[in-house]
């Protein structure tokens, strides 16, 4: 407590001491709260310390734990065990070929969001950044920021109601007239509860982040280069094309990279959405040969699980974390190395894009 | 036209942008207007559909607008004008799903969403003579555990972010290899899919309690380890707006680090901070998947967050749908009315944020 007195006393002290306020009690409390001071402020050194080590701790922590307790499945002869011999792990020669194919379509499932959402998102974004009214780019950003509020299984119940009624004759209409390819070949669902109806949903869910990350990335853009590009005669989009996409690839890289990540992790929306086999497919509007991701499988499959076989899906989770990892470091590594001069500025705004979304 | 000059005459003469050839102002305006009949008008013969009538119109408009800037502009401006239609659609493509996903939710849930909903456990109820079950809406265990576990996550995960945050900013050289490492981690943290988090709470505890490890405490762990970046993220975006010359008039007056970082630098910024920890909380409240995973889920009260399953809002509206009770229809508007209810938290929340920012901002300038 009597640290605190210190600095309220401060702006009094000096009036106190104009009306000829006793110095030596002042002088006496500020020896001895010097020294406790002193200790506070290596405490307070300490704790900030600590808790930045324990950051590392955690993320330590969270490898560590998902390896200790998905081992005994890992490890495990799934073939002889009774109890991976049945119920979700049924059929299946060991934890490998388990995994293989939700890992297939963890990254299926998101690369076709990521086709149908980065697009679009980078349209919202150049959009925002140079189409609309300067006055309202403010809050057309902040309205697409929305979508980021909305919690994630609320997207999922929506693809449940409105998404899938509305694509189910798109799907059939491919299905019937572009079967020959394979993607949109097989028998067409009628339910609609198809990997296209959960990757439209997704590509809506990580439009946000991809947006807010290029839209102040395309801000960043030199006024003077663009400025430059308009005087020579350029149009508004030959100006976009010379000197603000060129300054902005990097990030727009980073961005879906990290819209990507999103992707991956992505439970409720799909978990609600597809109804899924466990199996290696490219189809996308079927009934019974949707590739599963591997948050999804867990989370369906979680609650009915016996111990080893949650420990087998825990595999599978650590699985996911090591991928969607390597997404995000990859990001990073892209957004810190750009170019010397302008990659100090751009890295950290993007940061605070980032954190924003 | 063509003039000599050194006995060379140019091959064309040099197009002028100013005396070109231009489309009306409004033209884009126009084109759209027609284009939106002329689809509208064919649909009306074969069968009306909003959604295709959207599609063909865009399509429709896109094509006309490139054509006649083609024809009567050139070719650079028929480009730039397309650009400017898809962009601009693609704005529009994402405002569509925002509007149908709230209104849906809206439409949905305002049927279930009454006080008997919020202040009554919903159970299903047994009755021995007639030997049907039957199910009273409510939602009062998911509220209780939705608050609890969240507020405990923000109370674990507040103090740890915030306090790395001053580290960061404060105490921390630029060149510091700890520095580096910190703000590398809290970034990959932020890419941790929140299904991994709920593992890890789950793993966590299932070693520690053992195999029956489901709590609401294990749940705000696993919320903590999503949240606590964002803090992280915020604080310092936020302490780094402190400007150096409020720091430096406080170590001229003699007043030690600690102090001036909890006397003036957090005092300053704190309206920001707690702009950023709101919006954590209202980015936390809506996940499923952890919470489902560490805590499971349950019809029954449960206040206890240090053991046995909790329920919370996300995972009951999850539940509702994908693992209803008896009675299916009562199941799924639980979900709608669960699902509303924390749509309006969300919104309360950011609320609050904006008038923590607005209101409590530092007075500056002068």
């Amino acid at each position: 407590m009597s640290d605190s007195t210190i600095v309220d006393t401060a702006p009094s002290s000096s009036a106190a001491s104009a009306t000829g306020s006793p110095a030596p009690r002042k002088g006496g409390r500020e020896f001895r709260s010097g020294s406790t001071t002193k200790a506070g402020d290596r405490v307070f050194l300490g704790f900030s310390t600590g808790s930045a080590i324990f950051i590392m701790v955690i993320l330590a922590g969270v490898a560590i734990f998902l390896i200790i307790k998905a081992l005994p499945a890992i490890v495990a002869n799934w073939t002889q065990n009774a109890e991976l011999h049945e119920g979700p792990t049924l059929a299946f020669d060991n934890f490998w070929v388990y995994v293989a194919p939700l890992l297939w379509g963890t990254l299926w499932v998101s690369a076709i969001a990521i086709v149908i959402g980065a697009p679009v998102a980078i349209g919202i974004a150049l959009f925002i950044s140079h189409y609309s009214p300067r006055r309202l780019a403010g809050a057309l950003g902040s309205l697409i920021d929305l979508l980021a509020a909305v919690p994630s299984f609320v997207f999922g119940l929506w693809g449940i109601i409105v998404i899938r009624p509305f694509l189910a004759p798109l799907g059939r209409f491919l299905n019937e007239y572009l079967g020959w390819i394979p993607i949109f070949a097989g028998q067409p669902s009628s339910t609609g509860s198809t990997i296209l109806a959960g990757a439209v949903v997704l590509a809506v869910m990580i439009l946000p982040i991809i947006t807010s990350i290029t839209r102040e990335v395309f801000l960043q853009t030199p006024l003077l280069h663009e400025e430059a590009a308009l005087a020579l005669g350029a149009t508004r989009w030959e100006m976009i094309r010379l000197a603000v996409l060129p300054y902005a690839r990097s990030g727009m890289v980073s961005a879906v990279l990290l819209g990507l990540g999103r992707a991956l992790g992505e439970t409720m929306a799909i978990a609600l959405i597809i109804s899924p086999s466990l199996i290696f497919s490219v189809k996308i509007l079927t009934e019974g040969s949707n590739s599963q991701t591997i948050a999804a499988n867990i989370a369906l499959n979680f609650p009915i699980a016996t111990s080893l076989q949650r420990d087998a899906l825990i595999g599978t989770g650590l699985m996911l974390f090591v991928v969607s990892l390597g997404v995000n470091i990859l990001a990073r590594y892209i957004v810190s190395a750009t170019g010397p001069g302008a990659s100090g500025r751009k890295t950290r705004r993007s940061k605070k894009a980032i954190q924003s979304a | 036209m063509s003039v000599s000059i050194g006995g060379r005459t140019p091959r064309k003469q040099a197009s002028n942008a100013l005396a070109d050839a231009q489309l009306p102002r409004l033209i884009e305006l126009w084109l759209l207007i027609a284009a939106a009949i002329v689809v509208g008008g064919t649909l009306l013969l074969v069968g009306f559909n909003l959604a295709v009538w959207a599609v063909l119109t865009a399509v429709v408009y896109v094509i006309a607008i490139g054509v006649a800037s083609r024809l009567v502009e050139n070719r650079r401006k028929a480009v730039d004008r397309v650009v400017r239609a898809l962009v601009t659609i693609a704005f529009l493509l994402a405002v569509i799903p925002l509007i149908s996903t709230l209104w849906t939710v809206v439409a949905k849930g305002i049927g279930q969403l009454n006080w008997t909903f919020i202040t009554q456990t919903g159970a299903a109820h047994f009755d021995p003579t007639t030997l049907e079950v039957t199910t009273a809406p409510g939602a009062l265990q998911a509220v209780v555990g939705t608050l609890e576990i969240t507020g405990i996550a923000t109370v674990i995960s507040v103090p740890i972010g915030l306090l790395t945050a001053i580290y960061l900013v404060e105490y921390s050289l630029p060149s510091s290899p700890l520095r580096r490492i910190v703000t590398f981690l809290v970034d990959v943290m932020t890419g941790i899919p929140s299904i991994v988090a709920g593992l890890f709470a789950f793993s966590l505890f299932a070693l520690i309690v053992g195999p029956k490890a489901f709590s609401g405490l294990s749940a705000a762990v696993a919320l903590s380890v999503l949240m606590i970046p964002i803090v992280v993220r915020a604080s310092e975006e936020m302490l780094r707006l402190v400007p150096d010359e409020l720091r430096e008039a406080s170590y001229a007056l003699g007043v030690t680090k600690a102090l001036t970082i909890v006397k003036i630098v957090l005092r300053t910024a704190v309206s920001g901070i707690v702009t950023g920890i709101v919006l954590a909380v209202a980015r936390v409240i809506g996940e499923t998947a952890p919470i489902f995973i560490a805590a499971s889920f349950t019809d029954n009260f449960n206040a206890n967050p240090l053991s046995g399953p909790m329920q919370t809002l996300p995972v009951l509206a999850y539940t509702g749908y994908k693992f209803p009770g008896h009675d299916i229809v009562a199941s799924n508007q639980a979900a709608w009315g669960a699902a509303l209810l924390l749509v309006i938290l969300v919104v309360i929340f950011n609320v609050i944020a904006r008038v923590v920012a607005q209101f409590f901002a530092p007075k500056t300038g002068r």
